[in-house]
């Protein structure tokens, strides 16, 4: 198993929120979490990625059979656990191809590998931007300054892409995207997505799922999961809405 | 700008920590302890310096004696004692230098330490070097290339020896020995430095380069540089400096006088890196420097790039009188202080020409329980018409134990000026951070590009071989600036 979660507690500011999550992984699966707003799908993310002020207060989460609640975020990054973010960050002065270049050599060091060369790096700049169709020359723009919420987007998935992750957590990728950045957006997964490596896409509408089939849809509410199906649920989701759930599980 | 080996060298040096705070076992010349008229007669007799010089500096000292200490600064100055203080310290030479196989391997020696190598046969091409060790300059490279120009590139000794009549002319002119309390400081007891002279219409070749090394123990260094660009000529200058890590503090109070005649272009860059003190503000210089350039002639143009990362106290205002019409002075300045480092730093543009214009972009960074603040003055003369100014000044937190100060003083006597200025005061976002940290990056390697990319804009107007230096600097200086 790649990724497993188990009875997984998270209090933020005190506040319990993820109140006995559990997920399990295998390589080469998609897994689809929805739920209506506030029901911890982001503060998951923000748990199996080990951002500060997340606390942890109960549960398991293991990656490639290792317990990665003690990593730092950037070992947890370089174990190979991605996420694109909901609202990227800008980072002015700092040009794209510098900041991957930064984060690729940052997970050769951690594997013990030497710099990546110059040549092999543009090239792999290259190919990837075209997979997301991303047309700007990227030394010259800084990381999200300036960038519509697609491009934003768009420049999650191509660092996906750089980086080659085994778990990459997608949060609300679709929001605030047109059906053509919808599109790229889903391509750019569908072509990195091997048997190896596997997503979670968490979102609240059926539209991306169009897009990227996932193999399971999980229904999160208050906390954890209360349904969990194949691709149809999404649909029947979309069709009853968030309030047959509720109607479901009390 | 493509990549280069700029970009990735932050990470090969986050983790270091002062790298430069050596002492270089040398035999040294030292004079007695103390300053009265009988050491300035000394340091003149040293130097073998003609009678105008010495009385130049007893002028200036019996000027010093009725001066005071300024304490406008937002610094705290823990007292000095002038009469503790070793004024001048040189290696002792053994004879009079023919080649470079006659210096001292020792100095050799510690100039390769610091990256500086004075074989020019070894040296990257394109730069010329005086080095300065505590009181004497040790060598300078590239001479015979730069005579061919008939550019004069030498140690101020040197120059005041074989040209008096151009030294003569123009020393003092930009920084009177009046001017502040440190300026007559250093005009009485100036040691050594660079002097550099670019004949008309010519363009200087080579990057002209002085690095300044203190490292006798309680000696004050007192250097002296003065430019000179004539019409038309061009000149790319820069100046690096270090000192030996130590637990007293050491006094440093330079002057730098740029004089650029009509059409006449000079560009300065400093990495300034003196020792900074330790992590509990222990040691460390007291930077006290007067720089100041006059942008004589007609389109004539000054700039002042700095990167101040050194340093425990910094009190350094780079500045541009512009005189001529139509010329133009710029500044550029990236200013970091962490642990317990104090820096007051800014300039003066003082418009006097018609159609002058200036540019001031500063970007403070503060960490640890420094303080570091920026000062500067805008003023239009009267007659100056058609000026213009644009400052930015941005200030860059790290933690909430350091300040950021920002005095802007704008005097204008003409309505014809443009002014405009912009500050902003930001921190580095936990927000940044995290997501630098999702991408791997850990958080001491994200402040390093997060620090580089906001300072992006004055690196950019380094020449690229400081520019290196300076980015590496920046990342070493923010070194457990977090947590």
């Amino acid at each position: 198993m790649l990724f497993d979660i188990k009875n997984l507690h998270v209090s933020v500011g005190g506040k319990e929120i993820l109140k006995g999550f559990n997920l399990s992984v295998n390589e080469g699966e998609i897994h689809a979490i929805m739920g209506p707003n506030g029901t911890g799908k982001s503060t998951l993310a923000a748990a199996i990625t080990g951002r500060d002020g997340y606390e942890i207060t109960e549960g398991e989460i293991w990656f490639k059979g290792k317990n990665i609640m003690e990593m730092s975020p950037a070992d947890r990054a370089n174990e190979g656990i991605f996420l694109s973010f909901q609202y990227p960050v800008e980072i002015p002065g700092v040009s794209i191809q510098n900041f991957m270049r930064t984060a690729i050599n940052a997970k050769r060091e951690y594997q013990g590998l030497p710099n990546i060369a110059m040549p092999e790096f543009v090239k792999i700049m290259k190919e990837k931007q075209a997979m997301v169709e991303i047309t700007a020359k990227l030394q010259n723009r800084y990381v999200n300054v300036g960038f519509s919420g697609g491009e934003k987007k768009k420049n999650e998935i191509f660092q996906m892409a750089m980086l080659e992750p085994q778990l990459a957590i997608l949060d609300e990728t679709d929001s605030g995207l047109d059906i053509d950045a919808l599109r790229i957006v889903a391509n750019g997964v569908n072509q990195l997505h091997n048997d190896n490596n596997a997503f979670i896409v968490i979102t609240h509408y059926q539209r991306l799922l169009d897009y990227i089939v996932p193999d399971f849809v999980h229904v999160m509410y208050d906390g954890r999961i209360v349904k969990s199906g194949d691709k149809s649920l999404a649909l029947e989701l979309e069709e009853k809405g968030y309030e047959w759930i509720k109607d479901t599980i009390l | 700008m493509d990549s280069n080996p700029n970009e990735n060298i932050i990470e090969q040096v986050t983790g270091k920590e002062y790298e430069f705070g050596f002492v270089t076992d040398i035999e040294t010349d030292f004079a007695p302890k103390g300053l009265n008229e009988d050491i300035i007669r000394l340091i003149s007799s040293k130097k073998e310096e003609p009678e105008w010089l010495l009385e130049f500096r007893l002028k200036a000292y019996r000027h010093w004696l009725g001066m005071k200490q300024p304490d406008w600064a937002h610094l705290e100055i823990p007292p000095i004692d002038y009469q503790d203080i070793i004024y001048y310290a040189a290696p002792k030479k053994k004879k009079e230098l023919q080649s470079l196989d006659e210096v001292d391997p020792e100095l050799l020696d510690t100039f390769n330490k610091l990256g500086i190598s004075l074989d020019e046969q070894k040296r990257l091409t394109g730069v010329a070097v005086d080095a300065v060790m505590d009181s004497t300059s040790v060598k300078t490279t590239f001479q015979d290339t730069l005579s061919k120009y008939g550019i004069i590139f030498m140690s101020f000794s040197e120059a005041v020896k074989q040209h008096p009549d151009l030294v003569k002319k123009y020393l003092g002119t930009v920084v009177p020995h009046t001017d502040n309390f440190f300026a007559a400081l250093n005009s009485a007891v100036f040691s050594d430095g660079s002097f550099c002279y670019i004949p008309k219409g010519v363009r200087c070749p080579l990057e002209l380069s002085t690095y300044f090394r203190i490292n006798a123990a309680n000696t004050g260094q007192f250097e002296r540089t003065l430019i000179v660009a004539d019409e038309g000529a061009y000149v790319s200058y820069m100046e690096g400096c270090t000192a030996p890590q130590r637990d007293e503090n050491q006094l440093h109070a330079a002057i730098v006088e740029i004089i650029a005649e009509t059409d006449a272009e000079v560009k300065y860059s400093t990495v300034q890196n003196w020792y900074p003190g330790d992590k509990d503000g222990k040691g460390g210089i007291y930077n006290f420097v007067t720089k100041r350039g006059i942008c004589r002639g007609e389109r004539s143009k000054i700039s002042w790039t700095q990167v101040e990362t050194g340093s425990a106290i910094t009190w350094k205002y780079p500045s541009c009188i512009l005189k001529g019409d139509y010329s133009s002075a710029e500044f550029y300045s990236v200013a970091v202080t962490n642990n317990y480092q104090q820096a007051d730093t800014g300039t003066k543009m003082i418009h006097l020409g018609k159609n002058s214009k200036s540019t001031i972009i500063s970007k403070g960074i503060s960490a640890g329980h420094s303080q570091n603040g920026y000062r500067g003055l805008v003023r239009i003369a009267p007659n100056a018409s058609n000026c213009r100014n644009f400052s930015q000044c941005d200030s860059l937190l790290l933690g909430d134990k350091c300040g950021a100060h920002t005095w802007p003083y704008i005097q204008c006597s003409n309505d014809t000026a443009i002014l405009e200025h912009e500050a902003t005061t930001s921190k580095i976002s936990e927000d940044q951070l995290f997501y630098c940290n999702q991408r791997g990056i850990d958080t001491e390697k994200a402040i390093g590009l997060i620090v580089n990319g906001y300072a992006k804009d004055v690196l950019n107007k380094l020449p690229m071989e400081f520019a290196v230096e300076a980015q590496k600097l920046l990342s070493i200086t923010l070194e457990g600036s977090v947590g």
